[in-house]
């Protein structure tokens, strides 16, 4: 049997890689999945506020949204569901083979950063302003 | 026995469910963001209306329990990929399958009482 050259177990450096544009959206459907998940008690939470008939809870449901903490979270979810949902939309995508050349595939994760954070601008606003 | 226990012919019916349940989540943005546009947000009340809508909870129900599986199937790979403990594993897929069933539950008789 030949010796190992290499030393096993290996353990990689994190900071060293360094991922195609592809890696980094794909880490991003992760971590933006993984805050929906972690938010997802508040947004069902507003949801009910939103939707209850008492004067209570249309005032309380004015000020939470009124509030800058709540604004900029709901805003990183804003990012994190529109980046995840055009993510899905690539993965389906290639589920069907279609954009699998590498090319097609780097282009796709180009458009998916741009076309998640632009909405997430747009929408932003309107969430920011009213 | 010395084998090794991997598997249990579950990852082809994960990765169906959360195509499926993506699609259903999709469908449903699209049907809300259209009825934004239409002017379903514009108020509480025509929010209110909109939303007890029988058709509007129906798909509303599914989106729920679509957005459920498929946050359990995704978290579930999270605390598989990352954790090497297998206690560790166990207890927070429990957490997780316990809490997602929670928060199916109270969005659903949000919903359901409208």
């Amino acid at each position: 049997m030949p010796e190992m050259t290499k030393p096993r177990p290996k353990h990689l450096a994190l900071h060293q890689i360094r991922l195609p544009l592809a890696g980094y959206a794909s880490i991003l459907h992760r971590v933006s999945g993984a805050g929906l998940f972690l938010m997802l008690p508040l947004l069902v939470w507003l949801l009910q506020l939103s939707l209850s008939p008492s004067q209570e809870s249309a005032a309380l449901f004015s000020a939470v949204m009124g509030n800058l903490l709540v604004k900029l979270i709901l805003l990183g979810l804003l990012w994190a569901f529109l980046h995840h949902f055009c993510m899905g939309i690539r993965i389906l995508l290639i589920d069907v083979h279609v954009g699998v050349e590498k090319q097609q595939a780097h282009n796709s994760a180009m458009a998916v950063m741009i076309i998640s954070l632009a909405l997430t601008l747009v929408f932003g606003l309107k969430l920011l302003g009213a | 026995m010395n084998r090794l226990v991997v598997g249990a012919h579950y990852g082809l019916m994960d990765w169906l469910a959360q195509r499926v349940t993506a699609i259903v989540m999709a469908v449903y943005t699209l049907i809300i963001f259209a009825a934004a546009l239409g002017g379903a947000t514009a108020s509480r009340e025509a929010w209110h209306s909109f939303m007890a809508n029988g058709f509007i909870r129906y798909i509303s129900f599914l989106f729920i329990v679509s957005l459920c599986y498929h946050a359990w199937v995704g978290v579930r790979d999270i605390w598989m990929d990352y954790l090497n403990s297998a206690a560790l594993r166990v207890i927070l897929h429990v957490l997780t399958l316990l809490a997602l069933i929670g928060y199916a539950g109270w969005a659903v008789q949000i919903i359901w009482r409208l």
